[in-house]
């Protein structure tokens, strides 16, 4: 049965990733729900976070492609009820409509909202949830004049994990290696020789 | 070894010298002892060309005529040699014409390092002169790869490359090079292999519960039956792995990639599987109770469909890559590891146990499949010459001793089907990608990985003209390659399908050929080109006892076809062994 499942993908920041990450799931023509990349809380390991809809046996085969990249140390897949997790959303109302009309107040509280920026033109809103309060919000905006709307990738934190923060310590301790330099000479033409 | 840089690092008293990449480059290689280079220059790659220039007596660069011939000789060579193969490559073109051969390397887990030049730092993404994005080109199709900007990098980079090229599950990696970095002149302290990266986990940990839960599953067996494939001789296991089927007495079949992992003719082995293997070992596989599966991985050729495989039985797997785990076919114990380790503590826990009846059913599928099929396409009395009867008069001329390189096709399945090996590493053939045009520099590359043994490139008229102009090679460098090219006039195996399931609508499957005999006397090899039963023989002969490589053209039956066969959509056991089944 296919069901959503959220992907958490802790890997080296390195150039490139993104796409070594994207082009798994292109490959087997699986379109991605959400995708977020974030630092983690340890220096130089990034986290992507790739919410599917797919069946277990294709999820559990995706990770262990994944994991199968040189550059990625782990990969965990949770279900809705494992993790917690958090979107978040802008809304931008035109402001006159916003003071004419009392209701939006209240709706803005009852949605959790705040806003971010009041201009004599327009207001910017911005609220923080899973998708059904997001959406929710979007429809009793679009009722007052919404100019636009946007909505984040989603961001999770698993509910059992203890983070892989004293796995990878562990790794980086048995690495002899350093990290590779970045490329200086993108930006100095002058400095290298030409054909 | 004891490189030039390092020796001046030495004589410096240990402190850094100042080196161009492009030397770095060189100096990688040497460390990593490597003596041989297949490539094509171009203009992104000339300093590490230059710089070869100097070390010319320590690393031989073959000069091919393609770079797609660059790659697949570098397959060749690490296939039989167990080392890994180098390839160089310039930017654009010469990037992209490697990117058959790094498919077809990560398929078939062969492990390459790749170097291609590649513009200057600040031209990337300018769409400069011979620019291509050959990282992201290559990206699904390398174990890994890197581009380097900054010569500071390179020692470090590619002594990754090398260590992700061998360790674990084997394959192609690809590093890219700036024309700046080659160029560039840093301060070098020398080279260091990679023993470590800290992302990468190439050898699971054994865990000894699921070795005794296998030992368990086989020693309860009463039709226990082992699928081998190119693991074991990737993992140099070949004695653990004989010694496991010979205490436990257990009947094996190998995939096209396992092959001559264990002699042809071992009493255990009890042939191919897949599409065109053996009757036996494909329908007995839905008849054993515990399957063991070593070093494979299940391809869609070796399995027929899916829902229709060993669905009776308990499956053991013993894979270095967890990615291969459950991916097609459940397990019921799954060993990860590398099985040189695995192997051994599997082997003390099993029981020799005789099972004759069991074997006896091996024999009956093999009687059967050799008066329907293999007796008549061995030893024909009338009629055009087969595939079968060229191989087996090989066989007996070489005793099984060559190394025998195939192309992709109806003459691949009948040189395997039929073809004695007694050595390891004698079956070098394109498997998971079927590239045609693979044989030819795939046996240059063989003949230089292994120059003490006879190499035998068999192709069909279709593949011989994909890479042909690798006998220009042949020509230069001297290899002595034996050519031997199956003509059907046809591209036989897609004509095969034609006849089979398209009724007989042979939709541009005659294929003219040139006369390649008169071919390879332009770049003067010798040749002959025969089509009687009579001048067989003494054909081969001729050939294998050519003091240098040789083309032996043999005119073969234009409509034969190979069987047995599983045909498309079928399950194993429902394999035929003629046309008139289908």
């Amino acid at each position: 049965m296919k069901q959503e499942f959220t992907l958490t993908v802790y890997t080296e920041n390195q150039v490139g990733l993104l796409n070594k990450i994207a082009i798994i799931f292109s490959r087997r023509k699986i379109s991605l729900d959400s995708f977020n990349s974030s630092p983690s809380e340890i220096e130089n390991i990034y986290r992507f976070t790739i919410v599917i809809r797919e069946t277990e046996t294709v999820v559990k085969n995706i990770v262990r492609q994944l994991e199968k990249n040189v550059e990625v140390f782990k990969v965990f897949y949770n279900t809705n009820d494992e993790i917690i997790w958090q979107q978040i959303a802008l809304y931008k109302v035109p402001t006159s409509v916003i003071m004419k009309d009392v209701k939006v107040e209240r709706l803005l509280r009852e949605f959790g909202a705040r806003a971010v920026v009041i201009r004599d033109d327009y207001t910017v809103f911005e609220t923080t949830g899973q998708d059904d309060e997001v959406d929710n919000l979007l429809k009793e905006l679009s009722k007052y004049s919404l100019i636009e709307f946007v909505k984040s990738s989603r961001i999770a934190i698993i509910k059992s994990s203890e983070g892989v923060h004293k796995k990878v310590l562990d790794m980086e301790k048995n690495d002899p290696t350093n990290k590779p330099i970045n490329n200086e000479f993108l930006n100095h033409k002058s400095m290298i020789f030409e054909m | 070894m004891k490189t030039l840089e390092l020796d001046k690092i030495e004589k410096a008293g240990r402190q850094p010298i100042s080196t161009t990449g492009s030397l770095a480059v060189i100096d990688a290689l040497l460390s990593e002892s490597v003596t041989t280079i297949f490539g094509y220059p171009g203009g992104a790659i000339m300093p590490i060309y230059d710089s070869l220039f100097g070390f010319r007596d320590k690393l031989n660069h073959i000069l091919v005529r393609h770079e797609q011939g660059a790659i697949h000789a570098a397959q060749g060579y690490a296939r039989v040699s167990g080392k890994t193969g180098v390839v160089f490559a310039t930017s654009g073109p010469g990037a992209t014409n490697l990117v058959t051969g790094l498919a077809d390397a990560l398929i078939d887990s062969t492990p390459l390092v790749c170097i291609t030049g590649q513009v200057f730092a600040h031209l990337l993404g300018t769409d400069a002169f011979q620019e291509t994005d050959i990282i992201n080109i290559t990206t699904p199709i390398t174990k890994w790869n890197y581009q380097i900007t900054d010569a500071t990098e390179i020692p470090e980079v590619l002594a990754k490359a090398f260590y992700i090229a061998k360790s674990g599950r084997p394959g192609p990696v690809l590093i890219d090079i700036t024309k700046n970095a080659q160029l560039q002149l840093f301060d070098y302290i020398g080279y260091r292999p990679c023993i470590h990266v800290r992302s990468y986990r190439p050898n699971p940990i054994v865990r000894p519960e699921y070795i005794e839960q296998a030992a368990k599953l086989i020693n309860e067996a009463k039709k226990p039956f082992v699928v081998f494939g190119q693991g074991i001789i990737l993992g140099n296991a070949e004695k653990e792995f004989q010694s496991f089927i010979e205490k436990g007495n257990l009947p094996s079949a190998w995939t096209i990639m396992g092959m001559s992992a264990i002699p042809t003719d071992h009493p255990l082995g009890v042939g191919m599987l897949g599409m065109h293997g053996n009757y036996g070992p494909n329908f007995l596989t839905n008849e054993c109770d515990v399957l063991i599966a070593v070093g494979m991985r299940f391809d869609d050729r070796v399995t027929g469909r899916l829902d229709k495989y060993a669905k009776q039985a308990k499956v053991i797997h013993l894979d270095i890559d967890p990615a291969e785990i459950d991916k097609n076919v459940q397990t019921a114990v799954s060993v990860w590891g590398d099985c040189k380790e695995t192997l051994p503590l599997l082997t003390n826990l099993i029981e020799n146990k005789s099972r004759p009846e069991w074997f006896k059913e091996f024999e009956i599928k093999k009687e059967k499949e050799t008066t329907t099929v293999i007796e008549k396409e061995l030893n024909p009395t009338e009629g055009g010459l087969t595939m079968g009867e060229v191989i087996q008069v090989l066989n007996e001329l070489t005793n099984g001793d060559a190394v025998i390189v195939t192309d992709v096709g109806q003459h691949q399945m009948v040189a395997c089907r039929y073809a004695k090996q007694n050595k390891t590493r004698s079956n070098i053939t394109s498997g998971g990608l079927g590239t045609m045009g693979y044989a030819l520099p795939a046996a240059i590359g063989a003949k230089l990985g292994a120059p003490e043994r006879e190499v035998i490139a068999i192709m069909g008229d279709g593949g011989a003209q994909m890479n042909i102009q690798e006998l220009g090679t042949i020509m230069q460098f001297q290899p002595n390659v034996k050519i031997l090219i199956l003509n059907n006039s046809y591209l036989g195996m897609v004509r095969q399908w034609q006849e089979l399931f398209h009724e007989k609508r042979y939709s541009f499957t005659d294929i003219q050929s040139p006369n390649f005999v008169q071919v390879a006397k332009a770049y003067n090899i010798d040749g002959r080109q025969i089509s009687q039963r009579e001048e067989l023989r003494e054909g081969l002969k001729q050939m294998l006892d050519n003091p240098s490589s040789f083309l032996l053209e043999v005119a073969v039956l234009h409509e034969d076809n190979v069987f047995p066969m599983v045909p498309q959509g079928k399950g194993v056991a429902e394999i035929v062994l003629s046309k008139e089944e289908i």
